[in-house]
């Protein structure tokens, strides 16, 4: 009878697998992005808010997910949206990364990055965040006057809607709208991220500030 | 998510996440350790390609499809280019980190004198640890035939080693 059993030659066939995956197929993720075999790329880190991801396509930055928005539910809006071709690539959306770590650090004002419209429904919609993107750092506005904007001063509900499903915040920056009362509003990523990014852009009082750790 | 959703395939990073062990591990078996990185690559690359067609039923046994035909690729490849005759019995190494057993590489080597078949379904079963249904699915076989292969395979193995140790 041989010494050797089946769970023994399993443990050696596996030894040290796990690792070696890891890191084939991490090389495999930076190849295929870098090719252009993916349609997707996306990297998650770190932010004074928490973790957020980033996703790019060969058009430019696609979507952001605040730390409300967890991996899974990040990447299959990206799969249903685009394309079921995503690969974790951080070298990829390394541009998006430094440009974002240099605006929370307060470096930063604007944003230099190529954006990919796909994810945002062409229309009113459209117009409401084209508008958006145009406020510049610390500068607010309300959502009536940004549905004005837009084209149609009546929409401010519906200009509130394409702000709330705004694929590319911070950079599309739907946190410098306001209510028309003052009031700060709602936001995608939560109320108080909302605030503190204002008050890091000087357009609220210090003691507004609730959400930066 | 409601039911009527369009059902889509998994982002290929998950894709990529829950096969690329099993992956690996069965190229190591078939090609060795040096080759199999080269192979795995290669691998995913067509799996990535083809995402349109995997077949949402078995995609293990879809992704170990590509990965045999790229293992065969490899050593006709390899056949083709002038090399030692010796070539043909090298064994394959085992992989460099990891302390080596009392048994060492002779496990390796077994596997790598084994025929393609039982080799096939000894790897799928004990390195790429599929169930016989995956391997089944993987061989293009029924489930018995492929119990049946790896229970060949397992006991020319267990021979090889034998043979080996009485020679110590």
């Amino acid at each position: 009878m041989s010494r050797v059993q089946a769970p023994e030659i399993s443990r050696q066939l596996r030894e040290g697998i796990a690792a070696e995956a890891e890191a084939a197929a991490a090389r495999f993720a930076e190849r295929a992005a870098r090719d252009g075999l993916a349609d997707v790329a996306f990297a998650g880190f770190d932010s004074p808010y928490g973790p957020i991801h980033v996703a790019v396509t060969e058009r430019g930055l696609v979507s952001l997910g605040l730390p409300n928005v967890g991996e899974e539910e990040f990447l299959a809006q990206l799969a249903a949206a685009i394309s079921p071709r995503v690969l974790e690539a951080p070298a990829r959306v390394d541009e998006v990364r430094r440009e974002l770590d240099e605006y929370f650090s307060g470096k930063r004002q604007s944003f230099d990055l190529e954006l990919d419209w796909r994810m945002i429904r062409s229309g009113f919609y459209r117009s409401v965040l084209r508008e958006t993107e145009k406020l510049p750092f610390g500068v607010t506005s309300t959502y009536g006057q940004i549905a004005a904007r837009a084209g149609n001063a009546r929409a401010y509900r519906a200009a509130g809607t394409a702000l709330a499903t705004n694929p590319i915040p911070l950079v599309i920056p739907c946190h410098r709208i306001l209510r028309s009362g003052g009031s700060v509003g709602e936001y995608g990523g939560g109320s108080a991220i909302k605030q503190s990014l204002l008050v890091a852009e000087g357009a609220l009082p210090p003691e507004n500030d609730a959400a930066a750790k | 998510m409601n039911a009527a959703t369009k059902v889509t395939k998994p982002p290929f990073q998950r894709f990529l996440d829950e096969h690329r062990e099993p992956v690996l591990a069965f190229l190591r078996a078939l090609v060795g350790p040096g080759d199999a990185d080269d192979c795995f690559q290669e691998t995913f690359i067509a799996a990535l390609r083809g995402y349109e067609r995997m077949d949402g039923r078995h995609p293990r046994a879809w992704v170990m499809t590509i990965a045999r035909s790229k293992a065969i690729d490899h050593h006709r490849s390899r056949a083709r280019r002038p090399e030692p005759r010796d070539d043909l019995a090298e064994p394959a190494a085992p992989p460099a980190s990891g302390a080596i057993g009392d048994v060492g590489g002779e496990v390796w080597s077994a596997v790598a004198e084994l025929g393609d078949t039982q080799r096939e379904a000894v790897a799928l079963r004990y390195a790429a640890d599929l169930s016989y249904r995956e391997i089944a699915a993987a061989l293009d076989c029924s489930e018995e035939a492929a119990r049946r292969r790896v229970a060949d395979g397992l006991a020319s193995l267990r021979k090889t080693l034998d043979r080996e140790e009485a020679r110590l």
